[in-house]
């Protein structure tokens, strides 16, 4: 996949923080309004396919290596893990929410819409899964492209 | 005139379609999530997601709280599937 123009690389450009950050919030706001780590995660996932689009796979590959990529994609799937576990050693339950009600972070009970500072582990849960998914698809599209350019013979 | 294979095909159909139907009219009425014909797992999460959970968002609740072994299998089928893709591509990287 070669890279294109000048006015794609610029739209692009403009595009990519504004689709980062509702992804983002997305994610951070997965226990107040619809949507989640998963769903958050394939908005940034996409943003980051709208530059292998417009970039080319051979420069994307320069910057981001899909090595980086499946390093962050099992950091998310030991913190899913570890985060049930952790509920097995606080609260003697596998996916127990122990950070509920302790008076730590994300620890209270959730009334009113938005208060950010309630649910227990489950912004958390969202964060490692939106990581996860983030890290995963990229990686599956960076790796299929560079792949089929590569079959294809082509320069970059 | 009609095979067996008909007639069994048609019968399942109708035994089918008649689940759903009775599927249909004992759900919960459209705007009255109190009114259910069958006391269900719905009624409890509704009315207890957030003094359980301490989330706001009830699918969120379900997905990483009561059914979070789901949502851990899901996790799992994403990263075998990455897994599998690069491992896939790997000898064409050089």
């Amino acid at each position: 996949m070669s890279e294109m123009s000048k006015i794609v690389k610029t739209i692009s450009n403009i595009a990519f923080p504004l689709v980062l950050i509702f992804g983002l919030y997305v994610i951070a706001h997965g226990h107040l309004t619809p949507g989640g780590g998963f769903q958050g995660g394939a908005v940034v996932a996409s943003a980051c396919a709208m530059i292998l689009v417009a970039y080319g796979s051979v420069w994307t590959m320069k910057k981001i290596k899909e090595k980086h990529l499946s390093l962050f994609e099992s950091v998310g799937a030991i913190g899913f893990i570890g985060l049930a576990f952790l509920g097995l050693l606080f609260g003697l339950v596998f996916f127990k929410n122990f950070l509920l009600g302790e008076g730590l972070i994300f620890s209270e009970i959730g009334q009113g819409l938005s208060n950010i500072n309630t649910a227990g582990v489950l912004p958390l849960m969202n964060f490692a899964v939106g990581l996860k998914v983030i890290a995963g698809l990229f990686a599956i599209i960076l790796v299929m492209a560079y792949a089929t350019n590569k079959l294809k013979g082509g320069e970059n | 005139m009609m095979s067996k294979r008909n007639i069994v095909g048609i019968f399942f159909f109708l035994v089918i379609a008649l689940l759903f139907v009775i599927a249909a009219l004992t759900t919960h009425e459209f705007g009255h999530p109190e009114k259910s014909v069958i006391p269900d797992m719905d009624d409890h999460i509704i009315d207890n997601t957030q003094t359980e959970t301490g989330a706001n968002n009830a699918v969120t609740s379900v997905v990483f709280d009561y059914r979070g072994f789901d949502t851990l299998g899901e996790a799992t089928v994403l990263f075998t599937a990455v897994a599998g893709v690069i491992l896939l591509f790997r000898r064409l990287k050089k």
